[in-house]
């Protein structure tokens, strides 16, 4: 017998959580194992067989878009691009929505509080410059730019959300995500809104709550390192306290 | 909760106690090895300026770093805010810092 058609006569036992936010439990569905299988696969078979009004949200499937992350064996992960073999505990996989957003229905969340943070910590490019202006003649080169880009490919998944327990215990803290998003903003010589971002990044929640625990930079699925940049924007902070600007 | 300031306290006040740390290790390492007993080391300390200027700094350094950082753990974990939370570290503050002045006294005056 081949690996192949012996993978394609095992099955997975799939605990699935189902409920809103009134509360909810999970659900057992087995699942056939096929070759370069998914956990979104998997979901998406429970979806297509068992289990029409099962909710779950994906768009690209691959690994663009950031909308299929959820709890996979109790840990955050993009599920369009994590492979089954490589998270199987036995034969079983545990699946729940996102930790640290409120549920809407089964493995979908409410993903508002996350952007509005994006907003509070002026993650929003403020242009110094407009359609009438010369193009912007910067060197990628300079360690400002070599530190923006280094975290600029953010895909919004809130996998390091769900991954940071700072933002468990403090739910005001803005998470790694937003003030991700600030420190490539701060470092962009472009951007006019640094006095404000200042502000927005130092005060209620802001990076100065994080204890550097790393749970963000170790679950980003796009491996850029959350942590880095806000113990960037600690410096910022520092400096700015020490110069009396804050 | 932690403010800017309060966040660039605690971070000097582990900037000064890290050398401090280090030099009591050391001194207690030394003495112990040396073979000295209390009474021996409580001789060398009291009268010295020097050891009742190290401690104190010592003291209130602690004092600030401790009461910061129990402010975080009572927010944290007891979902504590506003005026309680300022109670706490205030008060966290002061009796660190008088029960510390009180072993500093103890140690290095005459």
């Amino acid at each position: 017998m081949t690996v192949i058609s012996a993978l394609q006569t095992s099955e997975i036992s799939v605990s699935v959580w189902r409920g809103d936010e009134t509360g909810g439990e999970p659900v057992h569905y087995q699942v056939p194992q096929q070759p370069s299988q998914t956990v979104l696969d998997v979901v998406t078979w429970i979806q297509r067989n068992a289990e029409p009004g099962l909710s779950y949200r994906f768009a690209c499937r691959v690994g663009m878009c950031g909308s299929c992350a959820m709890m996979v064996n109790g840990r955050p992960r993009w599920t369009c691009r994590t492979h089954v073999r490589d998270v199987l505990d036995g034969q079983k996989i545990e699946l729940a929505p996102l930790r640290n957003l409120p549920v809407i229905k089964d493995l979908v969340c409410d993903m508002s509080e996350f952007f509005a943070k994006w907003q509070r910590a002026e993650g929003r490019f403020q242009p110094t410059s407009g359609r009438h202006d010369a193009v912007a003649n910067f060197v990628p080169s300079t360690p400002q730019r070599v530190a923006a880009d280094a975290g600029i490919e953010c895909i919004n998944c809130a996998v390091c959300y769900a991954a940071c327990d700072v933002v468990t215990w403090n739910p005001g803290y803005l998470g790694p995500a937003a003030l991700n998003r600030a420190w490539t903003l701060v470092n962009d010589v472009r951007d006019g809104g640094q006095r404000n971002r200042l502000h927005a990044i130092s005060g209620q929640g802001g990076c100065q709550n994080c204890h550097s625990q790393q749970g963000c930079s170790n679950h980003c699925p796009v491996k850029l390192n959350p942590t880095r940049s806000i113990a960037g924007l600690k410096k910022t902070i520092a400096r700015a306290v020490l110069k009396r600007q804050l | 909760m932690l403010s800017p300031r309060l966040f660039v306290a605690q971070r000097l006040s582990a900037l000064i106690m890290a050398p401090l740390v280090i030099a009591h290790l050391l001194g207690m390492i030394v003495a112990v090895q040396g073979g000295l007993d209390s009474g021996e080391i409580l001789s060398r300390t009291q009268g010295s300026m020097a050891f009742g200027l190290f401690y104190q700094l010592f003291v209130f350094v602690v004092s600030i770093h401790a009461a910061i950082g129990i402010r975080v753990v009572c927010h944290e974990w007891a979902n504590l805010h506003g005026r309680m939370l300022d109670l706490i570290t205030w008060s966290v503050m002061l009796i660190l810092l008088i029960m510390g002045t009180f072993a500093v006294i103890a140690v290095a005056l005459p």
